[in-house]
């Protein structure tokens, strides 16, 4: 075998990223993970996480994941504060680029997950901090009191919106079709909650305010084709999610939308290179499944490297 | 300038932050907020290295509403770079450690 750095560098920190560090670092693997800000992904902002076994009142996304990030700790995994600016897997031997340095290994485990998706309407950019946020945790009690619309129609969308009530006074949630794509319980919830106001077949189609913040908000019926507007403080926005993989490079293979195919071991049109977690081409995209691609990633990984 | 990041509030801030000598970055945060811990501990990293350039400092919006009131913060974490009283940069939500680098070396 050629001298290298590692023998697998896992790319993200969410909870693919530390479950494939768990299981790389019980392997003895010399194994290092990075992470471009900080370990946790995206359900750091999640309030409540109700679908995650094993804790039957539910528990935080930050506490969750930082119970993961401590598990694979316990067990030797090392964890670096680092951005990949690109990657290199024409030859075995893989180069990644960081901001300082290279460095290379003979396999990777691409979990960099997903961000939430803009919609591009006038305003959004303008008013993202004073009024338009995709976190309603970190920015749900600025609202107390105010009327706020949300814009989406899945579970995140559903589920923050019934935390926002909390809050706001009244949340109009904004959904393009005349039914939600919410798990049943949630859209249960919503239904029941009379603070909560489903504004269907509609799309948002621009955001207005003052230096103060949002003030109001433009929307389309689009079945009339009628526009309407609505005076609101706050704009949430969540209509799903675009995959963080700008440094992949070509030569691993995506779908239309840039999430990263995979084989059912997990690994990417590039022998070597392996991905796990939201940020592959998958039909659901939780918690549960992340971890689940990330143990098979890693001991796809595992296998790799044992037949070099 | 002391290492470290310096819990301000309403009461001092014109002090400590508006009439600051050097630049001052002020991290609006809440312990409610989840992404707001996890940059926490990035930002006293920063204060170790990055001291002697700029002054650390957070402000818990939830004991202290009328400064990120004044600055039409409603998303935190909010880190607001100040400059002889003045913004002088504005980021909003999880940012890696990078770009903070970047941001400070510019400002400083």
């Amino acid at each position: 075998m050629q001298n290298v750095d590692y023998d697998l560098v896992i790319i993200g920190g969410g909870p693919a990223g530390l479950t494939a560090g768990l299981y790389a670092a019980r392997a003895r693997l010399n194994v290092v993970l990075l992470e471009k800000s900080v370990t946790g992904g995206q359900i750091i902002v999640t309030d409540w996480i109700e679908n995650y076994p094993g804790f039957p009142e539910g528990i935080s996304g930050i506490d969750l994941t930082g119970r993961m990030s401590e598990q694979a700790k316990r067990f030797g995994l090392e964890i670096e504060t680092e951005e990949v600016l690109s990657l290199d897997c024409s030859n075995k031997v893989k180069k990644i680029e960081l901001g300082d340095r290279t460095i290379s290994t003979h396999t990777i485990i691409i979990a960099t997950g997903a961000s939430p998706s803009t919609l591009g309407v006038p305003g959004e950019d303008d008013f993202y901090g004073k009024g338009v946020s995709s976190c309603a945790t970190c920015d749900g009690p600025f609202f107390s009191g105010a009327v706020v619309a949300a814009v989406g129609g899945g579970d995140t969308a559903v589920q923050e919106s019934i935390f926002l009530t909390k809050f706001a006074k009244k949340v109009f949630l904004i959904h393009r079709r005349n039914e939600l794509r919410a798990s049943k319980i949630l859209q249960e919830r919503a239904f029941a909650n009379d603070k909560i106001e489903i504004v269907w077949d509609s799309v948002l189609t621009g955001i207005y305010g003052a230096k103060t913040g949002v003030t109001n908000i433009t929307i389309k019926n689009v079945k009339t084709k009628d526009t309407s507007e609505l005076a609101v403080d706050g704009c949430f926005i969540w209509v799903g999610i675009q995959p963080d993989s700008g440094f992949l490079g070509d030569d691993i293979k995506v779908d239309d939308y840039g999430f990263i195919i995979v084989n059912d071991r997990m690994a990417t049109s590039v022998p070597g290179v392996f991905a796990a977690g939201d940020g592959r081409s998958t039909p659901l995209r939780q918690i549960a499944t992340a971890i689940g691609d990330a143990a098979i990633a890693a001991v796809s990984a595992e296998h790799y490297i044992e037949n070099l | 300038m002391v290492e470290g990041v310096l819990e301000i509030n309403d009461g001092n801030f014109e002090a400590e932050v508006l009439k600051a000598d050097g630049p001052v970055m002020v991290d609006f945060w809440a312990p409610w907020c989840g992404p707001c811990k996890a940059i926490g501990p990035i930002i006293e990293e920063l204060s170790g290295s990055l001291g002697d350039k700029i002054k650390f400092t957070k402000c818990n919006v939830d004991d202290n509403p009328a400064t990120p009131s004044k600055y039409g913060i409603r998303s935190i974490p909010t880190l607001i770079f100040f400059k002889n009283g003045a913004v002088a940069d504005q980021i909003v939500g999880l940012v890696t450690k990078s770009k903070l680098e970047e941001i400070i070396n510019t400002i400083s």
